[in-house]
């Protein structure tokens, strides 16, 4: 194609075509174009060499580099817990008790712990950890089965009626739907358990009915929650003397916890966070109780 | 160069296969892959398929776009394994027809949530997020747990995830309502059957507390509650692919 005809404007070859007149302009590609495209057609030869890259029917090239997403957080994850190392060591070694009156860890504890908490304890507990109905509050001293360290952690490790073989187990009773107690008998409970922490309504509720309730709760309650109603933490049965209500403490909510009642669920963290971490969140937590007033 | 395109310009023929040619390397880049993809794809003997209480979940999950907030897919970075644990294998969702990984995460990834909360707090969060956490800025889903779950068509279900290679027995497929039903229903008859077909690790109670009732809500938490524990392969030492 021998095209010798040159725009005289621009001085531009022309396409050697020509429509009523007009004559298009054969400019040619910048050379910039073709740079970028050797340029990037190089470093894909070259990456192609470095990196996994073509699959080979039963294999693929592995690349020179040998890089493997796989093998490459492995590696972070373990210079990571090198980097710790100087803490969770002291932290795996030393009691509690030692831990908690040390004034280097203690800050430790309280960061990790916080986005620890944060990642998996915080939906059902709160990020503040005061909980919500049905969740209970761990900033205060009430705790269902046990408050000091070693107990906090053996709960994380093991959950409440959850699915591990050693889950801490503890159900109240559904006095009314299973008919184990009378309507009216559950009422006159439901008046005394009301009368032990909250002296006001005490006063509102006839004598005879806190009579009977008192009784009934001697004969049905007092075995899981105590005589003097503080609760037995070994079997994880709640204070109601106490202003610490999970599921509330309006004769409401009452009633329908001793009519219906209850089973809360704490899952096991055993598979999901190591030892460390929950010994790590058990002192979090002793210590934001005692941060809380 | 451009002698030889100016040529090949002219002759239609020569120039539709070699359009042809050059726009099929895009299709052998995109398949190519897949010839090895026995390779790519890890062993998980353990493995078992959801059953049709946790396959009516996951089109729950689907219908109401939970994926476009939420993936399901833990990638090889730390900060990533430290949150949410072990990294999402492809084998984990050899059974998921079509995959749900996503690829957005407003709210945080769930590939490894099942299990990480009780059944009382995925339902408070479903009808309420802000229940349970003020700060949530996720929709309600109230209406999950008033809807009854229709279960007359999940035989025809499995039937059709069984024809893409998800291996369910005609004994899954003729029971796979009553399965259903028994699955949230802990003390009914039916409950037997669910562990007969899916083994005794499965989760059989009554997902939104309510015993008897099957409704959508059940289905989304018994979905939710499987995520991640269809098999344990992610939580032993993985070798890498291609060995």
């Amino acid at each position: 194609m021998a095209v010798t005809e040159r725009d005289p404007h621009t001085g531009y070859l022309t396409t050697g075509h020509e429509w009523n007149g007009i004559k298009e302009l054969n400019t040619p590609v910048p050379r910039a174009v073709y740079f970028f495209l050797i340029a990037t057609a190089l470093f894909s030869l070259v990456y192609w060499v470095l990196m996994p890259a073509w699959p080979l029917g039963v294999s693929y090239t592995k690349g020179l580099l040998g890089i493997d997403q796989r093998t490459t957080v492995d590696k972070a994850l373990k210079r990571a817990a090198l980097d710790r190392e100087s803490w969770t060591k002291r932290i795996e070694a030393e009691s509690y008790q030692a831990i908690q009156a040390d004034p280097a860890l203690m800050p430790i504890v309280r960061q990790t712990g916080r986005s620890l908490f944060g990642d998996n304890c915080a939906a059902c507990h709160g990020l503040s950890a005061k909980g919500g109905k049905g969740f209970p509050n761990l900033t205060t001293a009430s705790w269902l089965w046990g408050g000091d360290p070693e107990t906090i952690a053996e709960t994380i490790r093991v959950g409440i009626n959850s699915s591990h073989p050693d889950t801490r187990v503890a159900q109240m009773l559904a006095f009314g739907c299973d008919q184990i107690l009378p309507r009216a008998d559950v009422e006159n409970v439901v008046s005394y358990v009301q009368s032990l922490s909250d002296a006001a309504a005490a006063k509102q509720i006839p004598a005879t009915k806190l009579e009977a309730g008192q009784k009934l709760f001697a004969a049905n309650c007092a075995s899981c929650h105590g005589d003097d109603g503080k609760g037995k933490a070994e079997l994880g049965a709640p204070d109601l003397t106490d202003h610490n209500w999970i599921y509330g403490g309006d004769p409401q909510s009452i009633f329908t916890t001793v009519w219906r009642g209850r089973q809360g669920h704490m899952p096991t963290w055993e598979n999901r966070l190591g030892s460390l971490e929950r010994k790590i969140l058990a002192l979090y937590l002793v210590d934001l109780r005692s941060r809380n007033p | 160069m451009f002698g030889f395109h100016y040529r090949l310009e002219r002759k239609a023929i020569g120039l539709v296969l070699a359009i042809i040619g050059v726009a099929s390397i895009g299709g052998i880049v995109e398949i190519a892959p897949l010839f090895t993809i026995h390779q790519t794809v890890e062993q998980a003997p353990d493995m078992r398929v959801y059953t049709p209480l946790e396959l009516a979940g996951r089109n729950i999950y689907i219908r109401e776009g939970c994926y476009s907030c939420h993936s399901q897919m833990i990638r090889t970075l730390r900060d990533e394994v430290e949150r949410y644990g072990p990294y999402s294998l492809a084998v984990e969702s050899k059974y998921d027809h079509p995959m749900l990984w996503g690829s957005k995460r407003t709210g945080p990834d769930l590939a490894r949530v099942g299990g990480k909360y009780s059944d009382e707090w995925h339902v408070a969060h479903l009808n309420n997020p802000r229940a349970v956490m003020p700060e949530s800025i996720m929709p309600a889903y109230a209406w999950l747990s008033r809807t009854a779950l229709r279960t007359d068509d999940l035989g025809a279900q499995l039937k059709a995830i069984r024809a893409v290679g998800v291996p369910y027995t005609d004994d899954m497929i003729a029971n796979a309502p009553a399965d259903a039903y028994g699955q949230a229903a802990p003390d009914s008859p039916d409950a037997e059957g669910v562990t007969k077909h899916y083994g005794a690790a499965t989760n059989v109670r009554a997902f939104d507390g309510v015993p008897g009732s099957l409704t959508e809500m059940d289905a989304l938490v018994a979905y939710l509650q499987i995520l991640g524990r269809l098999t344990d392969a992610a939580h032993k030492p993985v070798a890498a692919v291609g060995r």
